[in-house]
């Protein structure tokens, strides 16, 4: 599906300094049910944001009016579990254009990259630097600059390089996905599926 | 070059590769299900694109079914409508679809094996992390997005980098008692849940040579909850008898020719790994988890850690302790538990019920237990009935569901409910997994059987 393009995004960003933050608390499991993808950013984190009885838990990050912002910043092991894409559609409909932390799991951070959020990979240390400072300021702005592959502080200017393989950069530097890519190659697949038997 | 076997099937399906890029592999076979397909039908739509091999993909209902009376319309207005999108587009896109009471019908990971469809060599996905079940046959198979589910339906490939390589080797004898499942939790709670992020592995030695196919498909099931992509085994003679005459399952001068090649299918000596493992297998007893991971896992006989044992965020694992209501250094033997649930693909094999079944076998149900007993598929069931496990099920005072995912992810009816404490064989024990608010301990279905006889966390060597 087609998704905005990615370029500069200058914001602030909503921490959530938790590890091994499971894409079952993302999007609980019984948000599945939809056969289309709506609405799922309301129930981004249903069961850390609401209580039983649906009214919002205080204390919980995307609850506090003091964060704001669409890069969201969450202790090592992001996304880990199942491979429901709907964690990531949660997290963009919610809002959310990047997702930072200093490890991510494997198939959550495809997902990602396949509808549009980008998942930028800080040291440990750094993403330390990233708590304080938003802790000290929620209004702290984050730089992070698709093009130059960095990401930036701006408060204290401390900025770190992230990877992103080529092909997958210039994807969402330009909004486009796998698919056109693959259908534009239709030929040397089917070539390829003669010689591979069923 | 000396290849390993996960080289060998990868570098046999890159239709493409792109510099700096991932590479485009060819998927053999694409198994999908209710819950995370829809969309991907909708974009085929959006694009007017039809699927481009109908006959690659195999269509099952099992995350969203109901587990009793299922001949009955669902009665879940949302499920049922999610079930009958699936079947419609299977019917509009020519994909064998085994719905809710088909024949065939059951958890996408254990029907696939049952009918052939998972054979040595092979690249299978599906949109659910724990497709890596199928690596057991030495198949490379792993759970993928919907949008690539989408890509798969509409051009057979993916495109992804190739994971980094990994061996765990396990040897020795494993102790009375000790199940794949205690093998492989036990692999996790030393690799934690993200040790293997970004790999591909291998598991090798006596252990696994041993272990039946059932036992394999457990321990490949299981290596998404170390971060890995996957897991393999090499096939051998054992993964050949159990294809064999199986409905997708080549015969005659096919199959001959695809044994020849089947039989390349193992690491060359010499290959090299990206990383190493090795374990003893005597120094694992049956496994049980204590927190909300699937890495927070420990001998049936020992206490729960102290947070300052613990590497990494003392906070996160505190947390994790006060959700479960657990305190550091507590024995896990005698705890109490309310919910037993047997089942899941990792655990809803025929194995599976043999083992519980020796267990209950002559006692009774505990009172303060409920217990689902689910079968992974229709087959599954029939040889519950057939080996008279039923009956000695019956005889101690438990009853059989129909097949599905059941309480493995709580989508259908089958949810423990808030604060209360369920043994579990399935592979999740994260907050609210089995229900809003529930508590999971995950273990071996021997483990689950004492405690269903017990009504708490009981040593299964007991009666053994
Ligand atoms: S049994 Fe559980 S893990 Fe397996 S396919 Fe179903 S929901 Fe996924």
């Amino acid at each position: 599906m087609a998704y905005d393009k990615f370029n500069i995004l200058k914001t602030s960003a909503v921490p959530l300094p938790i590890e091994n933050v499971d894409t079952d608390q993302i999007i609980p499991a019984r948000f599945l049910k939809a056969t289309e993808r709506k609405g799922f950013g309301d129930n981004l984190f249903r069961d850390w944001r609401y209580n039983a009885d649906n009214t919002p838990k205080e204390d919980f990050a995307l609850n506090n009016p003091k964060y704001s912002g669409k890069i969201l910043v969450g202790g090592k092991n992001f996304g880990s579990g199942s491979s429901r894409e709907h964690a990531a559609w949660a997290v963009y409909d919610y809002g959310f254009r990047c997702v930072v932390s200093s490890f991510f799991a494997d198939i959550f951070k495809n997902n990602c990259l396949n509808i549009g959020v980008l998942p930028v990979q800080v040291s440990p240390a750094f993403l330390e630097n990233i708590f304080a400072a938003i802790e000290a300021d929620p209004e702290t702005l984050l730089e992070v600059n698709l093009p130059e592959q960095t990401i930036t502080l701006t408060t204290t200017g401390e900025q770190e390089h992230f990877d992103i393989n080529d092909y997958k950069k210039e994807n969402m530097l330009n909004g486009f996905d796998d698919i056109d890519y693959l259908l534009n190659i239709k030929e040397n697949i089917r070539e390829f599926a003669l010689n591979t038997p069923l | 070059m000396k290849k390993t076997l996960f080289d060998k099937v990868w570098d046999s399906h890159v239709v493409h590769k792109i510099e700096n890029g991932p590479d485009v592999l060819f998927i053999d076979r694409h198994m999908v299900h209710e819950v995370t397909s829809p969309v991907a039908f909708i974009g085929l739509k959006t694009r007017g694109i039809p699927v481009m091999y109908p006959n690659r993909t195999f269509a099952t209902a099992d995350h969203n079914t109901p587990t009793i009376n299922q001949h009955l319309p669902v009665a879940d207005p949302l499920s049922a409508n999610q079930l009958k999108a699936l079947e419609e587009n299977a019917a509009e896109h020519g994909i064998s679809y085994w719905g809710l009471g088909h024949e065939k019908n059951g958890i996408v990971h254990v029907v696939g094996p049952e009918y052939g469809i998972t054979q040595p060599g092979a690249t299978i996905v599906c949109g659910d992390s724990h497709t890596s079940t199928h690596g057991a046959f030495g198949a490379i198979a792993f759970g993928i997005g919907t949008s690539e589910v989408e890509m798969v339906l509409a051009t057979q490939c993916i495109m992804q980098q190739k994971a980094k390589s990994m061996r765990i080797n396990v040897n020795g004898e494993l102790n009375k008692g000790v199940t794949p499942k205690d093998v492989a939790l036990y692999i996790i709670s030393k690799l934690t849940t993200s040790g293997a992020t970004g790999y591909f592995v291998e598991y090798a030695g006596d252990v696994f040579t041993n272990m039946s196919m059932e036992g394999r498909m457990t321990v490949c099931n299981l290596s998404i909850e170390m971060g890995a992509r996957g897991g393999m085994i090499a096939p051998d003679q054992k993964t050949f008898d159990y294809i064999q005459g199986r409905e997708f399952t080549p015969v005659g001068a096919d199959l001959e020719k695809a044994q020849e090649y089947w039989k390349t299918l193992s690491t060359d000596e010499g290959a090299e790994f990206d990383k190493e493992i090795s374990f003893d297998a005597s120094d694992i007893e049956p496994m049980i988890t204590y927190g909300t991971n699937p890495g927070m896992g420990i001998g049936i006989s020992k206490g729960i850690p102290l947070a300052e044992a613990v590497e990494g965020g003392v906070a996160t694992y505190k947390k994790s302790l006060h959700y479960m209501n657990y305190s550091e250094g507590e024995d896990m033997i005698g705890k109490p538990i309310d919910f037993v649930f047997l089942g899941s693909c990792t655990n809803g094999r025929i194995e599976d019920f043999r083992a519980f079944a020796s267990i209950v076998k002559g006692r009774k149900k505990a009172d303060n237990v409920t217990a689902w007993l689910v079968p992974g598929s229709h087959q599954v069931e029939a040889a519950i009935k057939e080996e008279g496990i039923l009956d000695i099920l019956h005889e101690a005072g438990f009853e059989l569901r129909e097949p599905g995912c059941s309480a493995c992810l709580a989508m259908n009816d089958d949810k423990v409910p808030a604060g209360k404490y369920a043994v579990s064989t399935s592979n999740r024990n994260f907050e609210g997994r089995q229900g809003p608010g529930s508590r999971t301990l995950l273990a071996s279905p021997l483990v689950a059987a004492a405690a269903a006889v017990t009504g708490k966390v009981t040593d299964p060597r007991e009666f053994l």
